[in-house]
């Protein structure tokens, strides 16, 4: 029973332990904006990395992610004789949710897990330690240029998959089963108001922020993160837990974001 | 006389419930080369980790240059840590930098050079390392003892008072060993650092060493050279003697 009550009581410790840790490198990332030297290349570097080199990725999942909504959307629809609402309701669920939860998993499984990956090694070759000890801030140099770019990168990703979606949709609903295209497009105009493109957006900047902040984090910290283990081992395990956590929370904070926005 | 640099004074550091340092005491001259050895796990890389302020004393003192760096701010520990080079034990270059890159790395982020004066001082002492035709190349296409060099000339290049070096001969054949302690004298000759040295390479370190500090159990032991080591009555350091040097030493039969 002690025993027990030992193991809780552990865990509990670790586990405010580590979201100290997590909440401090969140403002000290964040903090970096205000230091200077301000490394704006390093910036431009990840928003190719992360957002540019993604440029397929989304634009593949975007297209089929849109026509699937079309496919379904139109034999749900004719049920109760509504093809004509499909443009409204393809552009609303993307907008609204789709575009930027895809966008932001999609992200995470691309950008992220490297993001993790680069950092746990940095960690475990001493690479991180060698910045501090030249009085390089590794923040500075090297994590908040991430936090930004990622920030950049993926609410302009989430636009994107947006306009590919719909177009998509069209491309289905309106090129394969014949809907009539002014319908499709006047149902979107109708029925997408300011306040839908602002929670998909806001919703892509937490999600942003999230993903930079769970996965650079893991990895900044795979030396002290329990039951990891060390070298090659323990930066593969950080970066599954961080891709898993990261997306559980993207889910999470999808949830919270619908119910206070809608 | 020369001006004591670090010293602690009663440091104590624990991780969990394990204490690697119990209430040490040390001091390290200027100018002079000391070296750390003792067996594995018993906390030379904490000690050093400690001088560098990357890791801080649960408590106690560690002065650098007569300041406390025990409980300083960022800021004012980045300004103490001008002083210092250091050459880790895998080199710790940046992997996505050109030996260039690196070596220049120091001068950009910690001074108002500008790219001229740079390249002058980096290709300067890439040539003095031996390391001409080589600025291009990235550290995974380089030899172990050729990383060492880069990380050495990255080291420099702030001209640090005090050189700290972990392991700096693990990993490599004996040639390339004796290369870095070539051009450890060398350097030290050159730029007068205060260094060191934390090793394994026993007895043959021990040829470089104005005073060896041996960390055992949680305890620092300062010796005036390998012979009074070898002549301690204390039973954990006589069991480390055994082990790596034999039964007999003598540092001048090595010079």
């Amino acid at each position: 029973m002690v025993r027990y009550l030992e193991k809780i009581g552990s865990n509990t410790m670790w586990i405010l332990e580590d979201l100290g840790r997590m909440g401090a490198f969140l403002v000290f990332g964040l903090g970096g904006v205000f230091k200077r030297p301000f490394r704006f290349s390093a910036m431009i570097r990840q928003v190719r990395l992360i957002g540019a080199n993604s440029f397929w990725v989304i634009f593949f999942i975007a297209g089929f992610t849109g026509m699937v909504l079309g496919l379904q959307g139109y034999y749900t629809l004719r049920k109760f004789g509504s093809e004509g609402a499909l443009g409204s309701a393809v552009s609303l669920s993307l907008i609204r949710e789709l575009g930027p939860v895809l966008t932001a998993l999609m992200v995470t499984g691309r950008a992220g897990s490297a993001m993790c990956a680069e950092i746990g090694i940095m960690r475990n070759s001493e690479q991180l330690d060698a910045l501090e000890c030249m009085a390089i801030d590794p923040f500075r140099y090297l994590i908040t240029p991430k936090f930004l770019a990622t920030i950049i990168s993926v609410p302009i990703l989430t636009l994107f998959f947006n306009v590919v979606g719909i177009f998509g949709g069209y491309l289905a609903g309106c090129g394969l089963l014949g809907v009539n295209p002014g319908a499709y497009w006047a149902g979107m105009e109708q029925s997408v108001v300011n306040q839908d493109i602002n929670m998909g957006i806001i919703k892509s900047f937490v999600f942003a922020l999230v993903i930079v902040w769970v996965c650079a984090g893991r990895g900044y910290f795979v030396h002290v993160i329990r039951g990891a283990g060390f070298g090659a081992e323990g930066v593969s395990k950080v970066t599954t837990q961080a891709v898993v956590l990261s997306s559980i929370a993207i889910l999470i904070w999808d949830y919270l974001l619908t119910a206070i926005l809608l | 006389m020369s001006q004591v640099i670090i010293q602690f004074k009663d440091v104590v550091k624990s991780f969990g419930e394990q204490t690697i340092l119990n209430k040490v005491n040390l001091t390290i001259n200027s100018g002079k080369t000391t070296v750390i050895a003792g067996p594995s796990g018993q906390g030379k890389s904490v000690t050093m980790k400690l001088i560098l302020g990357l890791l801080r004393p649960d408590s106690g003192q560690i002065l650098v240059g007569g300041k406390d760096i025990s409980r300083m701010r960022l800021k004012a520990l980045n300004e103490i840590r001008t002083q210092f080079g250091v050459l880790f034990q895998g080199s710790a270059l940046l992997d996505s930098l050109t030996v260039f890159a690196n070596v220049a790395l120091p001068l950009e982020e910690r001074t108002k050079m500008g790219s001229e004066e740079i390249r002058e001082r980096v290709l300067a002492i890439l040539a003095q390392l031996g390391l001409t035709g080589h600025e291009e190349k990235f550290p995974a296409q380089l030899s172990g003892g050729m990383r060492k060099r880069v990380g050495l000339a990255r080291a420099l290049m702030l001209q640090p008072e005090i050189m700290l070096f972990d392991e700096p001969t693990t990993g490599l054949d004996p040639e390339n060993s004796l290369e870095i302690y070539k051009l450890f004298l060398e350097t030290q000759k050159k730029f007068g650092y205060t260094s060191i040295i934390v090793s394994h390479d026993i007895p043959k370190i021990f040829n470089l060493a104005d005073q060896v500090i041996l960390v055992n159990k949680g305890k620092l032991t300062t010796f005036a050279s390998p012979e009074d080591i070898q002549q301690s009555d204390i039973p954990e350091v006589q069991s480390f003697v055994q082990y790596t040097m034999g039964n007999i030493y003598l540092s001048r039969e090595m010079e």
